[in-house]
C-alpha cells in the first residue's frame, strides 16, 4: 500500500479554511444572487442562502455589520453581497461572511426609502384624515432649519412680504449629516414643548443630493413630524424632491419660498377682502332700506293719507245714492199700493148694493128681516121697500111664485 | 384645537361670510337685517384689528432647557445648508 498521509477531518478542514482564507480572489469579494431562506436570528445575526440558476451559497451577516443596513432583506430579493469567503469548521461548509449589500437594480437607499414610505403607509400615517389644517392667521410661525443655510434666507423673505407683522421663531437643527436625525428629532420634540407659542411649524431645508436629505427619510425623523400636534410644513429640497416628511406632514411645500408662502396668508390680499365683505354688507343693507322707504313712500302717497276727506265724500255720496234710491222705492211702492188700493175700491164699488140699487134693483125687509124669497110673503104683510132715494112701505096684495 | 379663547380669525371670518350671504338673500326682516349689518360691522372691524395685532419679531431659539431666545439677524452668505 502506498503511504498517503491521512488527515484528520479537523486537520483537512482547517487546510481548506487556510487555503479559502489567502486566496486573494475570495476576499473582498462581490458576489450576485438571489436571497432565500432568510433567517433574522434573534441574536441579531442574519443567514440566508444566496442562489442563482444552479447553484447555492450560504452567508451570514453578523449584526455588527447588517445594523447599518439602510433597507430590509426577504426572501426573493436581488442582491449584491460584499464579503468574505471562509469555512464555518465546525459544521463543515463554506460560506460568505457578509460586510455589505447592495440592492441590485436599485440603489440601497432608494429600496430603504421604498420600503419605509411603504410600511409608513400601511401604517395610515399618510392618510388625509391625519392632516391637520393650517391656521388662517398664523401670529407666530416656526421654523425648524439650518441658521445659516439658504432655506431660512427665502423664508424670512416670503413671510416679512406677504405677513409682515407674524413673529418667527427659529429652532436652528442640524439639517445633514450623521447629528441630523436626532438634531431635527430634538427640535421638533422642544417646538412640541413650546406649543402653544407656536401657530404653525415649517421643517425643511434646501436642495441636495439624496444623501444630503437622507435625514428626512429616516424613520426617527418622520414619527416624531407625525406626533407633532402643531400643524406642519415640511419643505426639503427642490420641487421634484420627496422625501418620507413630505408624506407625513400635514402640507408639503416643493421649496421653502413656497412654504412660507403656504403658511402666510397674504395679508393685504385679506385686508382687501375684509373691506369688501364690509362693502357687500354696506349694499345689501343700504339696498333693503330703499326697498322700505319706497314701499313706506308709496303708501303714504295713497289718497286715503293725504285726502281722507274724501273717503268721507265718497261715502257721502254714496250715502245720498242709496238714499235716494230708497226714497224712489218707496214711492214705487207707494204707488203700487195705492195703484192695486184703487183697483180693490172699485171692486168694492162694484160690489156695494148702492151700486145695484143706481141700477134699479130695490131691497125688499119685513119689518127687519130681509126678504129673498115670495115663499116667505104672504097675502097682507106689510113690506118695506128700500131704493136708492129712499123706503116705501108696502101692503103684499098678491104672491105669485115664478119659474125662471 | 384651540389656541384662542376669544373668537379666531378664522371663526370671525367665516362667519363674516355667512352674514354677507344671508343679507345679500334678502329674505331676512328689516330688524334682523340691521341687527345682521351690525354684527357683521363688528366681526369686519375684529378681523382687521386681528391683522394689525401681530407682533412682528424674527428669533432664534438658544438653549432647548431655559428656551431662551435671541434676535436672529440673517448671516452674510457662510456655508451653503
Amino acid at each position: 500500500m502506498e503511504t498517503k498521509s491521512i488527515f484528520t477531518v479537523s486537520e483537512i478542514t482547517r487546510y481548506l479554511k487556510e487555503k479559502i482564507d489567502w486566496d486573494p480572489i475570495l476576499q473582498n469579494i462581490a458576489v450576485r444572487g438571489e436571497i432565500s431562506n432568510f433567517v433574522h436570528h434573534s441574536s441579531g445575526h442574519m443567514y440566508f442562502t444566496l442562489k442563482d440558476n444552479t447553484s447555492r451559497l450560504k452567508c451570514v451577516m453578523f449584526r455588527g455589520k447588517n445594523i447599518r443596513l439602510p433597507f430590509a432583506l426577504h426572501n426573493g430579493l436581488k442582491i449584491v453581497a460584499l464579503g468574505d469567503f471562509s469555512i464555518f469548521e465546525r459544521d463543515g461548509y463554506y460560506q460568505l461572511y457578509v460586510n455589505e449589500i447592495q440592492p441590485e437594480g436599485i440603489g440601497s437607499l432608494h429600496l430603504a426609502f421604498v420600503q419605509l414610505r411603504d410600511k409608513l403607509e400601511k401604517e395610515g400615517l399618510f392618510a388625509l384624515e391625519r392632516k391637520k389644517r393650517l391656521p388662517v392667521l398664523p401670529y407666530k410661525i416656526g421654523v425648524i432649519t439650518s441658521p445659516t443655510g439658504a432655506a431660512i434666507r427665502d423664508i424670512l423673505n416670503v413671510i416679512q412680504r406677504r405677513m409682515p407683522l407674524s413673529s418667527i421663531l427659529i429652532i436652528p437643527a442640524a439639517v445633514q449629516g450623521k447629528e441630523a436625525v436626532s438634531s431635527l428629532v430634538q427640535a421638533l420634540s422642544l417646538a412640541q414643548k413650546i406649543e402653544d407659542k407656536i401657530d404653525v411649524l415649517i421643517i425643511g431645508r434646501g436642495g441636495g443630493s439624496l444623501e444630503e436629505l437622507w435625514a428626512f427619510n429616516e424613520e426617527e425623523v418622520v414619527r416624531a413630524i407625525a406626533r407633532c400636534t402643531i400643524p406642519i410644513v415640511s419643505a426639503v429640497g427642490h420641487e421634484t424632491d420627496f422625501t418620507i416628511a413630505d408624506f407625513v406632514a400635514d402640507q408639503r411645500a416643493p421649496t421653502p419660498s413656497a412654504a412660507a408662502e403656504l403658511v402666510t396668508p397674504d395679508s393685504a390680499e385679506l385686508s382687501r377682502h375684509l373691506r369688501n365683505l364690509e362693502a357687500r354688507l354696506l349694499q345689501s343693507i343700504k339696498r333693503k332700506l330703499h326697498v322700505y322707504h319706497w314701499k313706506l313712500e308709496s303708501l303714504r302717497q295713497r289718497p286715503v293719507l293725504i285726502r281722507p276727506q274724501y273717503m268721507l265724500a265718497n261715502r257721502q255720496q254714496a250715502l245720498d245714492y242709496l238714499r235716494e234710491k230708497q226714497l224712489l222705492q218707496i214711492k214705487e211702492r207707494i204707488k203700487e199700493k195705492r195703484a192695486k188700493l184703487h183697483l180693490l175700491v172699485e171692486k168694492l164699488n162694484n160690489l156695494s148694493p148702492l151700486a145695484i140699487l143706481e141700477r134699479g134693483y130695490s131691497v125688499c125687509y119685513q119689518g127687519e128681516k130681509l126678504v129673498k124669497s115670495v115663499s116667505d110673503l104672504q097675502k097682507g104683510d106689510s113690506l118695506t121697500v128700500i131704493m136708492l132715494d129712499g123706503k116705501a112701505d108696502c101692503l103684499v096684495q098678491d104672491v105669485r111664485g115664478e119659474e125662471r | 384645537m384651540k389656541r384662542k379663547k376669544e373668537t379666531s380669525f378664522e371663526e370671525a371670518l367665516e362667519e363674516l361670510e355667512r352674514i354677507v350671504q344671508d343679507l345679500e338673500r334678502e329674505e331676512l326682516s328689516l330688524n334682523d337685517s340691521l341687527l345682521m349689518f351690525e354684527k357683521g360691522i363688528g366681526l369686519s372691524r375684529l378681523c382687521l384689528a386681528k391683522l394689525e395685532e401681530a407682533e412682528k419679531k424674527v428669533e432664534i431659539l438658544l438653549d432647548s432647557d431655559s428656551l431662551a431666545t435671541k434676535n436672529f439677524v440673517l448671516e452674510e452668505r457662510s456655508e451653503e445648508l
